[in-house]
């Protein structure tokens, strides 16, 4: 394909960071977005072939397949614990792991939370979409008040279920945090944004500034049981509102990257 | 080296050390803080990894983590916090990868008491996680043997891609008595063929305990057991004692191998003839041992610090050829020599039947025993 299109022409192509794997994710999915961007950004930077990856449990189970660098793939939840026994061992390589909302704030609430406190030095890319979607639907630690789903089928009932979990706000609160932002992936404003913040996660690894992670708001329209473009109106319309965009922590190094 | 003084915990530690350990992930818990102790002060020191994790659950994936990239890696704990450890051991057993685990054993189930104990035989040697694998567990009953083993431990888990695990009673953790460390290995870091150490002029690595179709991990599963094979067939370890003329054999592992040796001599005196085999890796079991004492002996006494668990591998060795006796002590209480003799004096002087649960009886005599 490429051979038909002259240099000067080339707007788009896979990232080289990107192995040839075609993804699995359903239609629509922002997954993708998400995993073109960090393809990106380890491309910028050049740092691939240095770069281990930590897949999760959950839909992005298989990211080990796309993306060109050594991985591992943790147990639900440990992510942060297995990255952090990678980059104590070789703190010249640049680790990141890539979770979920089941993942990174329900089974693997105490892992993330000391990574963070301990000012543990990897890159967290967190893939919020309110529910779980490799089990098929099931209620998310930031499933929404009200969101139907297949184990909150009545609506998450708050008195039962509680609250939704802000994750971002809670980590900016330790100290270990060099960097933590939300983005959205719900239009191309807000992906480019999105992809600024991923650089700036990495690049505060890569200069020793600590704990970074960016949370991106994604959609589920499998799950959510809509069309993917009613899926980008609906995070735009319920899931900023619950989960404000923005800048959590920047810690003074991290400040003067941007 | 000279002997010293050592408390088997510290010795634990400063031999893992000398081994050329490079991470230790950790968290605290009876009886076996002392060997996180000694890292916390003596790994930073050297310029290797230490981490007292949040809890045992992060301890062994940080462990995995780093095993991955193929550094000589090793968390230690006690049994409830090795119960929280199952579920990263299954991973790191299907990743094939080496890691070394010690277990200082105490007291149970729950959250039991913090005394000896060998409990734990059964989570280490017949699973406890999930899925089929085999670790190697090695059984240390002195603090000479504890270092040796643990030092032992880093080569086999290479050798072999695999978990090594020592279980050690609590006693071993906490006594003190003469050994001798090894001299210190300067760190070798192998680039393993396997480890995800980054793709640094070569083609990419995955490590992954992860085969969606489910004829792959039939494979897997097939692969790690031909390796089980090999191990089974070099890496059998255990001493024998009196077994000579021995009508009548004592099994005991660790501690209560060691209590049950003071028996068979005095036993030995008494004009008994009976000896002792007591397995150092009480996985791979030394079946064929056994197997072989079995056409020769009149009975056996499996001597424990727990229900009847290695029990169970006595009996499938011995086939059911000649009666085989059980006296243990659980919960955390350790045997008085006395008590062994007794049982030895009571094997060799009744006419036993072949059972299929001599627990049963054992638990008559130990409600009686106990009154």
């Amino acid at each position: 394909m490429a051979t038909l299109i002259k240099p000067e022409n080339l707007v788009y192509q896979r990232p080289e960071a990107f192995t040839e794997f075609p993804t699995h994710y359903c239609p629509g999915c922002t997954h993708g977005v998400a995993h073109r961007l960090i393809a990106e950004v380890l491309d910028e930077m050049k740092i691939i072939d240095r770069t281990i990856g930590v897949a999760p449990v959950g839909c992005s189970v298989f990211a080990y397949n796309y993306f060109d660098c050594d991985f591992v793939e943790a147990a639900h939840g440990r992510a942060p614990a297995m990255a952090t026994g990678i980059k104590r061992v070789l703190p010249d390589r640049v680790v990141f792991t890539y979770q979920g909302d089941g993942d990174l704030a329900s089974i693997g609430m105490a892992e993330i939370m000391h990574a963070a406190g301990r000012g543990e030095n990897i890159t967290v890319i967190f893939i919020n979409n309110a529910i779980y979607g490799m089990t098929s639907g099931q209620m998310a630690p930031t499933s929404l008040p009200g969101m139907k789903t297949t184990s909150s089928p009545l609506g998450r009932d708050v008195e039962i279920h509680g609250y939704p979990l802000r994750m971002s706000e809670i980590l900016a609160n330790l100290d270990g945090a060099g960097y933590i932002a939300r983005r959205s992936l719900h239009d191309p404003k807000n992906i480019r944004m999105a992809k600024k913040a991923i650089r700036i996660a990495f690049e505060t690894q890569v200069r020793g500034l600590g704990f970074a992670m960016v949370e991106l708001l994604s959609t589920c329209p499998t799950n959510w049981g809509i069309t993917p473009l009613e899926s980008l109106t609906w995070l735009e319309e319920h899931m900023i509102p619950a989960y404000p965009l923005g800048d959590y922590k920047v810690a003074p190094g991290v400040a003067e990257i941007k | 080296m000279p002997r010293e003084l050592l408390k088997g915990n510290v010795a634990i530690a400063e031999a893992a050390i000398r081994a050329g350990l490079e991470a230790y992930f950790g968290y605290p818990i009876t009886p076996q803080t002392e060997i996180l102790e000694h890292f916390a002060r003596r790994m930073p020191e050297l310029g290797r990894a230490f981490v007292q994790a949040e809890s045992e659950v992060a301890a062994i994936n940080m462990v995995y983590g780093a095993a991955c990239t193929g550094v000589r890696v090793m968390s230690t704990s006690s049994s409830p916090g090795m119960s929280l450890m199952m579920e990263g051991l299954s991973y790191i057993m299907g990743t094939e990868i080496p890691v070394v685990l010690v277990n200082v054993m105490r007291g149970g189930p729950g959250l039991g008491n913090i005394a000896p104990s060998q409990g734990d035989y059964n989570q280490a040697v017949h699973g406890g996680g999930h899925g089929d694998y085999n670790p190697i567990v090695l059984a240390p009953s002195t603090v000479q043997e504890a270092i040796d083993m643990t030092v032992l431990s880093f080569d086999l888990a290479e050798r072999y891609r695999t978990a090594c695990i020592v279980i050690a009673d609590g006693s071993i953790g906490q006594m003190m008595e003469p050994a001798e460390l090894p001299p210190m290995q300067p760190v070798k870091r192998k680039d393993w063929e396997w480890a995800t150490n980054g793709a640094i002029g070569r083609e990419r690595r995955i490590l992954s305990s992860i085969y969606i179709e489910p004829a792959e991990e039939e494979v897997a599963n097939l692969r790690m057991f031909k390796r089980w094979q090999e191990i089974q067939k070099n890496e059998v370890r255990y001493k024998e004692y009196h077994l000579e003329d021995a009508d009548f054999v004592v099994v005991g592992f660790g501690t209560a191998g060691r209590v049950a040796l003071s028996a068979v001599r005095t036993a030995r005196q008494q004009g008994i003839k009976v000896g002792l085999l007591r397995p150092i890796t009480v996985n791979p079991f030394p079946y064929d041992v056994l197997d072989e004492l079995s056409k020769r002996a009149q009975a056996f006494l499996v001597v424990e610090m727990n229900m009847g668990q290695m029990l169970n591998d006595v009996q499938l060795a011995v086939k059911g050829r000649v009666p085989v006796e059980f006296y243990g002590r659980p919960g955390g209480v350790v045997p008085f020599p006395d008590e062994i003799l007794s049982e030895i004096q009571r094997v060799a002087t009744t006419d036993l039947q072949v059972v299929s649960d001599p627990r049963h009886a054992w638990y008559e005599r130990m409600v009686e025993y106990l009154k």
